[in-house]
């Protein structure tokens, strides 16, 4: 640990390698999806045409708004399952808002999405922080518990496009230069948080609490209170999702969401979020989000069986998973190598 | 209220000691129990300004607690908490950080996947505009403590992958971020060179200098006698003195620190047989180096020294739990496979861990199914087991060792911490090892199981099981074991017969003050 003229620079290249590794993490989702889309687009023209991509872009938003409320959660050291069943009875219960009371306001029912899930997360947070049960655990639990409510409220019915004003189920649709509005908000709404959560205290104490949370509590972080805020933005945001759901669907049963859970924390994973938290970035999540739903409608296109869709998903999540380990391990051992040499 | 510090004369030292100034931080009749044991009883200590202040005692003194108080980590049950003279209330970490008291801890604690410099101002980060972060200004502190400390690390590297002088490093300057005017060291030398420590004390003695109160917690004396002007003696959580070092040797320091008379003898003396095991330059990179010893068949060898000298790192490389990266194990004259604890099992050796709760038992299952768990391929015939069979041999090995249960199907958690050790060890003696490793056998047992448990290595010495044991307690040592080999730092430093032992010159090798005689 010497002072020996001329480690500046070694040690600077080290911050160099770490920074290009992460930009490199991004780009690697990047570069399949432009391969995916390219490969696609040559093979099925159709896949290219207007509609098609915006169908995708809107599916992907919703997605991506649970990935994004999925990654704060998950960069704590816990999981969020209860993601989809949140989705399910948002997108019922707002959308049954026209039907039951016609001449809501749109905004009404938004405020009534977002309000159930954050509900559903305050639950959440509450058993997983001050109950101090696992979150796996506890929103296993709610995943059940939310989505037997949605059954028992919705019956054997289900809300219908008919019954839902143009104005919302519009809502999709509006499009500026061809991209859709909603994928333009949501592609913002995701540059904030990324800037968030880079940029504030209480952001990176997110990062702090996942990447050792005993150090974490030894530095005095209200470790409590952070992980509540996850899962309640978390509920929030896969209640607005719900609405966006309603809106892009116009048919709401009583299975709407099923499974989403999962295509969420895999589309975090492959987006470069480590599952045991303390690192990633909401930006990453987004665009495992993209990938995954691209790699959907590419198979559909293609007219491939889309049982094809899960198990490629499946490999695309152990292919982020080994690359990662790789990555981490060919990066702590350049680290080593640096600090030795700085040494 | 008495201020423990006794006379501000012979300033000896540099650096003025304060004579009439008021202590920036008092504990005062400061009581901590965790459960039945009582950590810390009655203890003061008064920290001035312009301080470093030594706090010493052997393992298990309360030194980890106190720290741990000041820190607000853990609460004191009763006595007063007083920064400037006022009475304060800690509630958490950081209510001691805004109180102006930065620990380092022994252990580094870092995130591993933010950067140096995150690591250093988390939680508060200096704030630009609309309460966001200034990265800039952020860095510029940073850089200027690293300048301070003289040390080339990169702040912007993340800290995964940092050796753990490099994190003690970020830890100090964490410390130094808050311009904190207590700092707390636990062991902050424990895995410095001599360069880096060098380095270190030059800073803290800058400090110091500037007003702040260090108090430094180190097992090296030398270090003790170089930094600090005065010093807390604790034993068995509690206060031995606090006084002035000028005019203290460090015999006087040790003398305070053990502070008993020479225990007795428990056990007979033993006849060593042949060599059973044989440990060649055994060496793990960075925690022991060349390690060599024989146990011969009925001896009882003895590994003493510090928590965290690489004791059990060395038994656990002997049984194969851990790898290593140069040196041989023979056992009566085999060369035992390293890594493999299966194969030590099968060799014979029998392996009683430290953390008996965590490694030596499974709590919930049953007394019998734990004392059966490392002979069922002896008890099984075509692959199964009866319970029968198994609730017999359990009933023979409870009975031999005298362990007070209820039903041996009740779960082992509902034992007494002594007999859930005897559990662990029917467990291993119902394989009849020829040798037996226990690491810390009497840890947390009352002092009647204790004796049983000394009695119980006696007699299997006396049949002719070679036993190695580890323990932190010196009058244990000296009361159970043949001959005692000392380390330090990871390595073997010191051997001595039992004759010629004292807990004395055992801590003076352990603590690095003298060097005793090879046997």
């Amino acid at each position: 640990m010497t002072a020996v003229p001329g480690t500046a620079p070694v040690t600077s290249n080290a911050a160099r390698l770490v920074d290009v590794v992460f930009r490199i993490r991004e780009f690697g989702i990047i570069a399949v999806l432009g391969l995916l889309v390219l490969v696609t687009a040559l093979i099925q023209t159709r896949f290219l045409s207007m509609s098609e991509l915006q169908f995708v872009l809107v599916d992907t938003t919703i997605f991506a708004l649970l990935a994004v409320g999925e990654t704060m959660v998950v960069l704590t050291r816990n999981v969020d399952l209860s993601v989809g069943s949140v989705l399910g009875l948002s997108a019922f219960l707002s959308a049954d808002m026209f039907g039951k009371h016609p001449g809501t306001s749109i905004v009404t029912v938004f405020a009534i999405g977002i309000g159930i899930g954050v509900a559903c997360g305050v639950a959440n947070g509450l058993l997983t922080t001050i109950g101090r049960v696992p979150s796996l655990v506890v929103t296993l639990a709610t995943l059940y518990i939310i989505r037997g409510i949605d059954v028992l409220l919705v019956g054997g019915g289900q809300v219908v496009a008919s019954s839902l004003p143009n104005s919302f189920l519009n809502i999709p649709q509006a499009t500026t230069f061809g991209i859709p509005d909603l994928a333009i908000v949501i592609a913002v709404g995701v540059a904030l948080v990324a800037y968030y959560l880079r940029s504030y205290r209480s952001g990176r104490e997110l990062y702090a609490i996942g990447s050792n949370p005993e150090a974490a509590r030894l530095a005095g972080i209200p470790i409590g209170r952070r992980v509540f805020m996850t899962f309640v933005v978390s509920g929030a945001v896969a209640g607005l999702a719900g609405v966006l759901w309603a809106a892009q669907y116009g048919t709401i049963d009583s299975t709407a969401g099923t499974g989403y859970e999962l295509q969420v924390i895999a589309a975090v994973v492959v987006g470069g979020v480590a599952i045991f938290g303390g690192s990633g970035t909401v930006i990453g999540a987004a665009l495992g989000a993209l990938l995954l739903n691209t790699i959907n409608s590419a198979l559909y296109v293609l007219g491939i069986s889309n049982y094809w869709d899960q198990a490629i998903a499946g490999f695309l999540l152990i292919t982020a998973i080994a690359l990662d380990r790789l990555i981490t391990v060919q990066l702590t051992a350049a680290l080593r190598r640096r600090s030795r040499l700085g040494a | 209220m008495a201020s423990e510090s006794i006379d501000q004369g012979e300033p000896g030292t540099a650096g003025p000691t304060p004579p009439a100034a008021a202590p920036i931080l008092s504990l005062q009749h400061a009581s901590k129990s965790f459960g039945a044991i009582r950590a810390l009883e009655d203890v003061s200590i008064d920290l001035f300004p312009g301080e470093a202040h030594a706090l010493v005692g052997e393992n298990g003194a309360g030194k980890s607690t106190l720290v741990k108080i000041f820190a607000a980590v853990h609460q004191p049950d009763s006595g007063r908490l007083l920064v400037d003279g006022v009475e304060v209330a800690m509630n958490g970490p950081a209510d001691a950080r805004d109180a102006g008291i930065a620990v380092i801890y022994q252990e580094p604690s870092l995130f591993p996947d933010l950067t140096v410099i995150e690591n250093i101002f988390i939680g508060r980060q200096p704030l630009g505009r609309g309460r966001r972060i200034d990265r800039r200004s952020m860095r510029n502190q940073a850089e200027a403590i690293f300048t301070r400390l003289g040390v080339p690390l990169d702040p912007e590297r993340i800290a995964r992958g940092l050796s753990i002088a490099e994190q003690q490093i970020v830890e100090i300057a964490k410390a130094l971020s808050l311009d904190a005017r207590v700092i707390v060291m636990d062991e902050p030398t424990a895995a410095l060179s001599a360069v880096e420590v060098d380095r270190l004390f030059g800073v803290a003695t800058a400090l110091r200098e500037a007003g702040v109160a260090v108090l430094f917690i180190s097992h090296r004396l030398e270090e003790v006698f170089s930094l600090c002007q005065r010093v807390t003696v604790l034993r068995d959580g509690g206060l031995v003195l606090t006084r002035e070092l000028a005019g203290m040797s460090s015999d006087d320091l040790v003398r305070a620190m053990v502070g008993r008379d020479l225990p007795a003898r428990e056990v007979s003396d033993h006849t060593a047989g042949a060599p059973v095991l044989e440990v060649g330059r055994l060496t793990r990179e960075g925690v022991f180096l060349d390690i060599s010893f024989q146990v011969c068949a009925g001896e009882i060898v003895a590994l003493a020294g510090l928590v965290g000298a690489g004791r059990s790192e060395v038994a656990r490389a002997i049984f194969g739990i851990d790898a290593y990266d140069a040196g041989s194990v023979t056992l009566a004259g085999r060369s035992l496979r390293r890594s493999s604890p299966t194969v030590a099992m099968a060799s014979g050796v029998g392996f009683v861990p430290e953390d008996r709760r965590q490694q030596g038992l499974v709590m919930p299952a049953s007394i019998a199914s734990n004392i059966v768990l490392a002979s069922l391929s002896r008890l099984a015939r075509f692959g199964f087991i009866r319970r029968s069979t198994e609730n017999g041999f359990a009933a023979d090995w409870a009975v031999k060792l005298q362990i007070k249960y209820g039903r041996l199907s009740n779960p082992v958690s509902s034992l007494s911490g002594g007999n859930q050790q005897k559990v662990v060890l029917a467990k291993w003696l119902a394989r009849r090892p020829s040798l037996l490793i226990v690491d810390e056998p009497t840890r947390g047992i009352d002092v009647g199981t204790k004796a049983e448990v000394h009695s119980l290595l006696d007699e299997l010495a006396g049949e002719g099981v070679a036993i190695l044991m580890i323990s932190s307690e010196l009058p244990e040592v000296l009361r159970v074991a043949d001959r005692i080999l000392v380390m330090r730092e990871g390595r073997l430093v010191a051997e001595f017969d039992h004759t010629v032992a004292s807990e004395e010159t055992i801590l003076a090798a352990a603590t690095g003050q003298s060097t005793g005689v090879a046997a």
